[in-house]
């Protein structure tokens, strides 16, 4: 875990990731600006570190309803804004960038913060990007493939040689700057499928596995065909950070929490993704089994702390601002996951020495 | 109320032809309601390749996004090969897979001969399902003889296709109550 600068000992970590929705807010149907969006981003990571959250990420999507599509500049300042808190991207869609100039984005960004730097890498669920950056969808598989394989040979090689189907060769080619301790901690962002997950396991990367809804369990197969396929090919999964993202918020009754939240997640998903979220599957996440962290601080920590026990992961990323959630609101949660839910997770999770 | 009625096939005449009747019939009895017709013929619609509805464009995007907006569709299909046409199961293709959720599918099937009346139960039913419609159990099989120089002449199929329109509409009334009623209970 070291490799990946995680130290399982502190207990679990908690972050907070953001795609960069821009979105109105539905109770108001007032949209702020692209530019205030933008800056209460970096001062949220701000808030977050404040709070003594652990990670914070931002990541691309390129179409309408976002605004952090140049996702790594947004990251270069939060590294410039925050001292302590670990940074990364949620997702960098390698697919449709080139590798060696997201790494030296990255590594310069773990330079400006001192090594804080991340980079979780994803297909993209939406494919208007493809279009937009010049490359055929029909390769979305080998696109990502070959790419993301590339920055992880480009992480572990200074010097390095290449040849794919869809870059020009590397000879002897030398990426430069190499990050603070030489090496980047590199994630596979997996979506709900085993088959997805085992990808990870094959490459024996860490994986950050994002959930919707539905119960917990059921992404604690996916956890497990993970470490499995990681196992059979000869990697430790030991030694191999789990991550879990998911919808959060917190109020003071589960019923608030819920009535609070649903606005904002069914308008979001109707505008990006095409459909609404079902309110009868919102409604479950009142039940400790749901994989959906919206409640009391008292139910999310209970909730956080099953799923630990389920999938014995070592980061949680909350997604708390889908959908157009006002600043204040956010502002609101991070103070109570400073003062009542971190305490909590780390009095249950922190390994005392000899145990 | 937002009613679809999708005309599956790119060839012939007879699905267009009861899509008509089951138009004027809506027209009539619901001009509150805002119908439209697709006839998959008078559209360039490309094959699905998975990706987002939303990341189409042109015909594909038009199309697929106004059976998203739908309440209610009422799809007209020829039998080919046993099955439904490949221009209608493209549209199923192109949608996500809870596509019909809290809507109403109803159909009816046209064909040469009673042969293939089991193509209904077997072939499009369970796609409907498998995407959350809610489907109108009974639909209408209507066959080659009951169409005269691109007309409907059978006063039977007709009723059916009255009774059909009829029961699509009442049954989206009930299912949008028990949503309300079910997701008033959730009090959020």
């Amino acid at each position: 875990m070291e490799k990946y600068r995680i130290d399982q000992k502190k207990g679990i970590e908690f972050g907070l990731y953001t795609l960069g929705d821009h979105i109105a807010n539905p109770f108001t149907g007032k949209r702020i600006s692209a530019q205030q969006r933008v800056q209460e981003i970096i001062e949220l990571a701000k808030l977050a570190e404040q709070a003594g959250l652990d990670f914070f990420s931002v990541g691309e999507s390129h179409q309408d309803y976002f605004t952090t599509q140049a996702h790594s500049v947004v990251l270069a300042a939060i590294a410039q804004a925050t001292e302590k808190i670990k940074i990364g991207s949620s997702s960098t869609i390698i697919s449709t960038s080139d590798p060696v100039r997201v790494f030296e984005d990255f590594a310069t960004i773990d330079l400006i913060s001192g090594g804080r730097a991340e980079i979780i890498a994803g297909r993209a669920s939406r494919i208007g990007l493809f279009d937009l950056l010049g490359y055929d969808v029909q390769d979305y598989e080998a696109l990502f493939e070959e790419k993301f394989d590339l920055l992880l040979q480009i992480n572990e090689n200074e010097n390095l040689s290449w040849e794919g189907q869809y870059r020009a060769p590397l000879k002897n080619a030398k990426v430069l700057p190499r990050p603070k301790d030489n090496t980047l901690p590199i994630w596979r962002a997996v979506g709900g499928t085993p088959a997805s997950a085992m990808k990870a396991g094959y490459a024996g990367v860490p994986m950050m596995l994002a959930t919707l809804g539905g119960p917990a369990s059921a992404f604690k197969n996916v956890i497990d065909a993970y470490r499995e396929t990681a196992k059979r090919s000869g990697h430790n999964p030991a030694e191999l950070p789990v991550g879990v993202t998911g919808f959060f918020h917190v109020a003071e009754t589960s019923q608030d929490a819920l009535k609070q939240m649903y606005p904002y997640i069914n308008e979001g998903m109707k505008l990006t993704n095409g459909q609404g979220f079902p309110k009868q599957a919102f409604a479950q996440a009142k039940d400790k089994r749901s994989v959906i962290n919206v409640g009391s601080p008292q139910e999310v920590i209970e909730k956080i702390l099953y799923q630990y026990e389920l999938f014995g992961h070592q980061r949680y990323l909350a997604q708390m601002d889908f959908g157009g959630v006002p600043f204040e609101q956010l502002a609101k949660n991070i103070e109570i996951i400073g003062e009542e839910i971190l305490p909590a997770l780390r009095k249950y999770t922190v390994k005392v020495q000899g145990e | 109320m937002n009613i679809i009625g999708l005309s599956g096939s790119i060839v012939g005449s007879k699905t267009r032809t009861a899509m008509d009747v089951v138009a004027k019939e809506i027209n009539e009895k619901y001009p509150e309601a805002n119908f439209q017709l697709i006839d998959l013929k008078d559209y360039d619609l490309q094959f699905s390749d998975g990706r987002n509805y939303l990341d189409y464009s042109g015909d594909t995007a038009s199309v697929t996004r106004k059976i998203m907006e739908a309440d209610i569709i009422i799809i007209g299909t020829p039998v080919f090969q046993a099955s439904i046409p490949a221009s209608l199961k493209n549209i199923f293709d192109l949608l996500p897979e809870s596509a019909f959720r809290d809507k109403v599918v109803s159909f009816f099937i046209t064909a040469g001969s009673s042969r293939h009346y089991l193509v209904a139960d077997y072939q499009l039913k369970p796609t409907l399902a498998y995407m959350k419609a809610q489907i109108v159990q009974t639909y209408v099989y209507i066959e080659e003889k009951s169409f005269q120089q691109k007309q409907l002449i059978d006063d039977d199929v007709s009723f059916r296709l009255e009774r059909l329109v009829e029961d699509t509409v009442a049954t989206f009334g009930a299912a949008e109550w028990v949503r309300k009623k079910k997701e008033d209970s959730y009090g959020f």
